[in-house]
């Protein structure tokens, strides 16, 4: 099952001309990319391990894809995404976030019932992947 | 990258009869402007002017061959500009962004200008990042290393300037599409560091040498840097700062064109202070000029005097 999350959900993979296209926009808006990666699918997982620091002050993306190839080298079987920071005021968060690496198999999301007080059932899910302890899933 | 400055290769690609207008290029792409900049702006450095119409050639003409299709290796661009202070290198590695920017060499056209310090750090494995972070800002544009030569330490084999020479050079030899390096220096150390560090050596194609500045040269510079700030000498004060140059030459750190600027600065404190304790009315004329007494209350005579007077 493919995860999707971020900005550029609803696309395909982006290719690294893309990428580097999408964070030289980041550059241009004066926005700090960073780059994260992880191995827990889940979409409530907010704590991504920081890949280097953010990129502030740089002007050209050729740097970003450096580092991102980088990170790929040594978390090539996990998801590593593109933070963009805007550390103006009133604004101070991210401003756009998108997906740049993946798993090369997902096994996707188990489907939990607990069932409660009468007929009553609650759900939740489950990634396959975190079955195994952190560092031994995928691959 | 976003946008490819390279053109597209044309189409009959054996077409021999196809001509290409290269004055439309460089009028196009502005470098002639930059060109023209250069030569109204910058005193003098003839030699230097001519390495870098040279230099600009070169470049047109590799694009115009890339235009129809004549496969080239991406020129190497790093370069080493050697000179005394105060010669102009980082002016023209300003200007020389410029150019590689007009010309699509260089994505962004910025110049980082750094010193040893950006680059090595100050205990093991701190120069490797605090190096990547300097290369990673001047990514697409260029990166000028001032007096360069520090960062190879003979007299301490665990200097970690090594370390920021092995990754700079990595750099340039896997980035060089990215990334174009300028070190500077004096003339004399950049040849030892370049005799220590053959790889730098074989990975910089264009030596461009600053020489000094003439008299009259640096009397010209005085005259337009005056000028920027609305100031002027008048006729008697010229006449002292003619004399002024050669005396304040004989001195020991004498840096060319920074030292005119020192020495203006100098005259302009002491004609505000010439007019502040003068009479309270105050013409334009006088916010503006310097005089004589100016230019003479400097040390730099009494010293000169002394000098001539214990030669006889």
């Amino acid at each position: 099952m493919r995860i999707t999350q971020g900005t550029f959900s609803f696309l395909p993979d982006l290719t690294d001309t893309q990428i580097a296209a999408q964070v030289q926009y980041c550059l241009d808006q004066g926005w700090a990319p960073g780059i994260e990666y992880t191995d827990d699918p889940h979409p409530r997982n907010t704590y991504w391990e920081l890949w280097g620091l953010p990129m502030f002050d740089l002007v050209d993306a050729a740097g970003v894809v450096h580092e991102l190839n980088e990170c790929r080298k040594i978390h090539d079987d996990k998801y590593i995404r593109i933070n963009a920071f805007d550390s103006s005021h009133a604004w101070e968060t991210v401003r756009l976030s998108f997906i740049v690496g993946r798993p090369k198999s997902e096994p996707g999301f188990k489907l939990i019932r607990a069932e409660g007080h009468g007929r009553n059932i609650g759900y939740t899910t489950q990634a396959y992947a975190t079955d195994k302890p952190e560092g031994e899933r995928y691959g | 990258m976003a946008e490819d400055p390279v053109l597209p290769p044309h189409e009959g690609e054996g077409d021999l009869g196809a001509l290409i207008d290269l004055r439309a290029d460089i009028e196009q792409t502005g470098v002639a402007e930059v060109l023209e900049t250069l030569d109204r702006e910058l005193i003098g450095l003839a030699p230097v002017k001519q390495r870098i119409r040279e230099t600009a050639a070169l470049l047109v003409v590799e694009r115009a061959r890339r235009t129809v299709g004549l496969a080239t290796e991406a020129p190497t661009l790093h370069m080493s500009f050697t000179g005394n202070p105060g010669t102009g290198k980082t002016t023209v590695a300003l200007r020389m962004a410029d150019i590689l920017h007009r010309l699509g060499y260089s994505r962004r056209g910025h110049l980082i200008s750094v010193t040893r310090d950006d680059l090595v750090g100050q205990y093991i494995g701190h120069t490797a990042p605090k190096t990547k972070e300097v290369i990673k800002k001047a990514m697409g544009g260029v990166l000028f290393i001032d007096e360069a030569y520090y960062l190879y330490r003979p007299e301490n084999e665990r200097d970690y300037g090594q370390e920021a020479i092995e990754i700079l050079l990595q750099v340039m030899e896997n980035n060089r599409d990215d990334l174009v390096v300028i070190l500077a220096g004096y003339a004399d150390r950049m040849t030892t560091f370049f005799e220590s560090n053959p790889g730098f050596r074989s990975r910089i194609t264009h030596h461009i040498d600053f020489p000094d500045y003439g008299d009259e040269e640096l009397m010209v510079i005085a005259d337009k840097m005056l000028a920027e700030q609305n100031y002027r000498f008048d006729d008697a004060a010229r006449a002292a700062f003619a004399e002024y140059i050669p005396l304040r030459r004989g001195q020991p750190h004498f840096a060319n064109a920074r030292s005119i600027r020192n020495a203006l600065d100098r005259m302009r404190l002491r004609l505000a202070h010439r007019v502040f304790s003068a009479e309270p009315l105050v013409s334009r004329d006088d916010l503006m000029t310097i005089r004589e007494a100016d230019v003479r209350a400097s040390r730099i005579y009494a010293v000169g005097a002394a000098e001539s007077g214990a030669g006889f």
